[in-house]
């Protein structure tokens, strides 16, 4: 009769959760090194633990699997048995029947129906020493059963269990001391010549760890999460309450009071890093199940496999490792089971018969990075396409022109992967698509790379919180937005005459060429307050901010009506009323204290219906055009005019950045003009000048007073460590085109020219400029 | 003598309601908010209540009654629910007063629209009714706009 005292069994079961999956950690740990004692005494000391404690609370089931496991330990421990894959498949089938029993606890308070005869037959089967097996060398079965769940401290026991001192020795050291003797135990037996001064060290370095243990035991207590959110909450306001008072305090002039609002700044801060830091859990929480899965799948699937952690202790939010459970579980089984090849078929490439699958968790850039990368097959990109084109994913012609990187990311693909292909193919895409889509709903990105023969490397970036994410604020209307970054890819503002005919409509659908790709176009406004459509509409704006979204495979152009800055923002979930506003992710606090909605790029994109058709063949047409550029004659052209209708392109890769500089801000040093530019000084080159060509209004140099003049458009042009400014009159396009040099220029300064937008354009020869205009300028990047 | 009851009161249209008072969070003055498109009418905006966003409902709206004159400007009563703190805007704050448990009638059959599910009951009061508040009901939206949306989609 199980005991219905609830609150006994809670602490049961959440007692021996914990032990379990330490149990499965510590049978692999046992299984790679038979002789480690401590292990096996670890694992001892956990089943006892559950087994006393299920007869306590009478779980009679429970307790007989929990028995014959511990019976089979004990000849183990004391080195009757040595551990081989067969004892550790049972044993690791009873840790399962007891966490199964547990489970059942937990939902219906009974141990359940479960049939255990055989798991028990076969774990009394394997006590039987086999005929004719030595037995270990160096048996550690001084210790009786009992005693090993309470391990002892003291450095008597210590010596005695391990040091085989004997109790009559110790006693007689012990009198000494009692006699008044004011040195340690481990001296006077030293001294009686009772223990080698080599056992003494031994032990106290074990009483050492032994206390150690204790310690974090004793240093850490449980604490209800729901608590620690409702602690993070009272935290935020402290910090709003925090802000008024020192804004308050600006206007003060008391000192003591000023001292105080800093002291009260300081403390918020710190206390606030505290609490986050609660919510922090180390990955290798997730990741210790994955010795147990990774050995489960190997085993059958015929595999050897060893798995490697690095960076176990890389911490991430709770809510963000419970998030990125099932796929990291996820992508471990599948290196396992498509990625590592069979011994025989590794041996016979030349490879260590054992694979290795390598976990990695660093933080870099404000992100948790994690690689789960394997020494396997690698992928095969021939079996991916072929899987590709009879799923009808993408079509024969098309298959033929993808590049190897985007056959690769056909396995993120929904429909790529189904059942039945699970068994039949080996390569990857079980289930990848959900994968990703569980990576990027907590902002993530998800890369893999692969290399045939080589292996498979999947490269997840992760928020470190999902809490505090960075953010563009935007406004459409009267209303400030945040769009959070990840979903962001750039921004696009079409000005003056390009504000009118850079935006044309297919069948009265906005859309605008970006880099000779139609990108459907979203008015912020217009989507959200349709009511106010006409008035918007009529307004012809002079300005067009365009910015580019990610929303799954598509992509989309948000036009709003001011960008503003990026911020940190804190996200804060909406009310259920407003769970049908797919439009919106959350809302924050902006720091003038008014509340700000976060944009959901996907839901914008399902509102507005740029995500309306079937995904795989939106997909399919996307691959398409990216297939129509051949890699390599494509470029990506930065176009300005130079002088008064001279067109050129540079290839935007050597771009870079653009900036627009003040006339007055030009500096003359000796013969040459200057700017200053993030601390350094920066020599400017007269494109108009140095190609030969009349010079238009801004770059020319016969104005009255340069107050008067334009401002300068200049294209930064960067070698290692130093910068060189290309003045142009003004800046036209990016464009992405085939770049065919269709004569050999014999003008200073230019490569060739090219037909860019169905017009001529002149290719600057940037290095040749670049060097007539400062011939040291390649020399001394190249030396510094 | 009955048990008492004790009700925040407050009044939508000349109407007198009530809202148990361990419900009630606080009452404060109307605060800027931030207007949430595509939201059902009923929700006005968002509030920042000390760095919690909070909800704010028209119980106007709600009971399908006439929108306030432009120049009113409604008070807020901050409620508790299963959901966390809400926002219930409303015409004017009345006292808290106590009443009697046996004064309480189930609302009466004539009783129709979207008030019929928001009020629990009545109270007879010696010189006028008081309409007791639902208030899980009066924060629900009538008509989920998902099922809008679906529609639109």
């Amino acid at each position: 009769m199980p005991v219905n005292d609830g609150d006994i069994v809670k602490d049961f079961l959440v007692e021996s959760h914990e032990n379990l999956d330490r149990l499965d950690r510590d049978l692999i740990e046992l299984e790679k090194n038979p002789e480690d004692s401590d292990a096996l005494a670890g694992v001892f000391r956990t089943i006892h633990t559950i087994k006393g404690t299920c007869g306590f609370l009478a779980f009679d089931k429970l307790e007989k699997v929990a028995h014959v496991g511990e019976n089979l330990l004990t000849r183990l421990r004391d080195g009757h048995l040595k551990l081989n894959p067969e004892i550790t498949t049972a044993l690791l089938g009873m840790v399962d029947a007891v966490r199964q029993m547990l489970g059942s606890i937990e939902s219906v308070g009974k141990e359940g129906e479960r049939d255990d005869t055989a798991l028990i037959a076969t774990l009394t089967r394997l006590q039987q020493v086999p005929e004719g097996r030595p037995q270990l060398a160096h048996p550690t079965s001084a210790e009786p059963e009992a005693e090993a769940a309470a391990l002892p401290t003291s450095i008597g026991e210590i010596l005695m269990d391990r040091a085989g001192v004997s109790q009559a020795s110790i006693l007689r050291a012990v009198e000494k001391q009692k006699e008044g003797d004011p040195r340690h135990l481990g001296e006077i037996l030293v001294e009686q010549k009772t223990a080698n001064p080599s056992d003494v060290v031994d032990a106290l370095r074990i009483q050492q760890s032994l206390r150690t243990q204790k310690g974090v035991v004793d240093s850490t207590i449980r604490v209800d999460v729901g608590l620690l959110d409702k602690v993070m909450n009272l935290v935020g306001e402290l910090v709003l309450a925090r802000n008024q008072v020192l804004r308050f305090g600006h206007g003060m002039k008391d000192a003591s009071f000023q001292a105080a609002s800093q002291q009260l700044n300081l403390i918020t801060t710190e206390l606030q890093e505290g609490v986050m830091k609660t919510r922090m859990q180390p990955i290798g929480n997730i990741w210790g199940q994955f010795p147990r899965t990774v050995r489960d799948v190997a085993l059958s699937c015929g595999k050897q496999v060893v798995i490697e952690m690095v960076g176990k202790e890389t911490e991430l939010d709770k809510t963000i490792i419970e998030a990125i459970k099932d796929p990291l579980t996820h992508l471990v089984r599948n290196s396992v089971d498509h990625g590592i090849e069979l011994p025989e078929d590794r041996g016979k490439a030349g490879k260590d018969p054992t694979g290795r699958l390598t976990l990695r968790a660093f933080h870099e850039g404000g992100q948790v990075h994690i690689e789960i990368s394997d020494d396997g097959a690698g992928l095969n990109c021939e079996k991916i396409l072929q899987k590709a084109v009879h799923k009808s994913l993408v079509s024969a012609e098309q298959a033929a022109r993808l590049t190897e990187r985007e056959v690769i990311n056909l396995i993120f693909l929904p429909g790529f992967s189904t059942a039945e292909r699970v068994t039949n193919v080996s390569g990857r895409g079980v289930g990848m698509d959900v994968v990703r889509t569980n990576i990027e709903k907590i902002g993530g990105t998800v890369d893999v790379q692969s290399k045939v023969g080589a292996g498979t490397s999947v490269h997840m970036r992760i928020p470190l919180t999902l809490a505090i994410i960075p953010a563009l604020i935007v406004r459409g209307g009267k209303d400030r937005y945040a769009i959070p970054q990840v979903s962001l890819l750039e921004l696009v503002r079409l000005e003056g005459e390009q504000a009118r005919t850079r935006i044309e409509l297919v069948h009265g659908a906005p859309v605008h060429r970006l880099r000779g790709r139609l990108l459907p176009l979203v008015y912020l406004g217009r989507e959200l307050r349709p009511e106010k459509e006409e008035r918007s509409r009529a307004a012809v704006d002079s300005v067009i901010n365009i910015v580019v979204l990610q929303a799954d495979q598509h992509q989309f152009g948000l036009v709003v009506d001011e960008i503003k800055d990026t911020e940190e923002i804190v996200v804060k979930p909406l009310g259920k009323q407003l769970k049908g506003v797919s439009a919106f992710a959350g809302a924050t606090i902006m720091g003038d204290g008014r509340v700000a909605l976060i944009l959901d790029a996907l839901g914008l994109a399902q509102r507005a219906n740029i995500i309306n058709e079937k995904q795989h063949r939106a997909v399919a047409q996307e691959r398409v055009r990216a297939a129509e550029d051949p890699a390599g004659n494509r470029q990506t052209l930065l176009l300005f005019q130079v002088g008064k209708d001279g067109r050129m392109a540079i290839p935007l890769s050597l771009v870079a950045r653009l900036e627009v500089f003040a006339q007055s801000a030009v500096e003359n040093a000796g013969q040459r003009q200057v700017v200053q530019y993030r601390g350094q000084i920066m020599p400017l080159i007269r494109i108009s000048a140095a190609a030969e060509m009349p010079p238009g209004a801004a770059t020319g140099r016969t104005g009255p007073t340069t107050a008067a003049l334009p401002p300068l458009q200049v294209v930064v042009y960067a070698g290692q460590g130093h910068s060189v400014g290309l003045v142009v009159e003004r800046i036209l396009d990016i464009v992405e085109e085939d770049v065919v040099i269709e004569r050999v220029a014999e003008r200073a300064g230019i490569l060739g020219s090219a037909v860019v937008q169905q017009r001529v354009t002149d290719l600057l020869d940037v290095e040749g400029v670049v060097r007539a205009a400062h011939p040291s300028f390649f020399t001394k990047a190249a030396a510094g | 003598m009955a048990q008492g009851k004790q009700f925040c009161t407050f009044f939508l249209e000349g109407h007198f309601f009530g809202v148990p008072v361990q419900e009630v969070q606080e009452v404060i003055r109307y605060q800027e908010m931030t207007e949430v498109p595509l939201a059902p009418e009923i929700v006005r905006g968002l509030i920042n209540l000390r760095g919690q966003i909070v909800m704010a409902i028209d119980l106007r709206r709600r009971l399908g009654m006439a929108e306030r004159p432009p120049a009113q400007v409604p008070m807020n009563i901050v409620v508790r629910t299963a959901d966390g703190a809400l926002s219930l805007l409303v015409d004017q704050i009345g006292e808290v007063i106590e009443v009697e448990e046996d004064s309480f009638e189930q609302p009466p059959e004539n009783l129709r629209g979207m008030a019929r599910e928001a009020i629990h009951g009545v109270h007879k009061l010696p010189n006028r009714l008081l309409l007791v508040l639902d208030t899980e009901r009066a924060v629900s939206v009538p008509d989920p706009i998902g099922a809008a949306e679906e529609r639109k989609l």
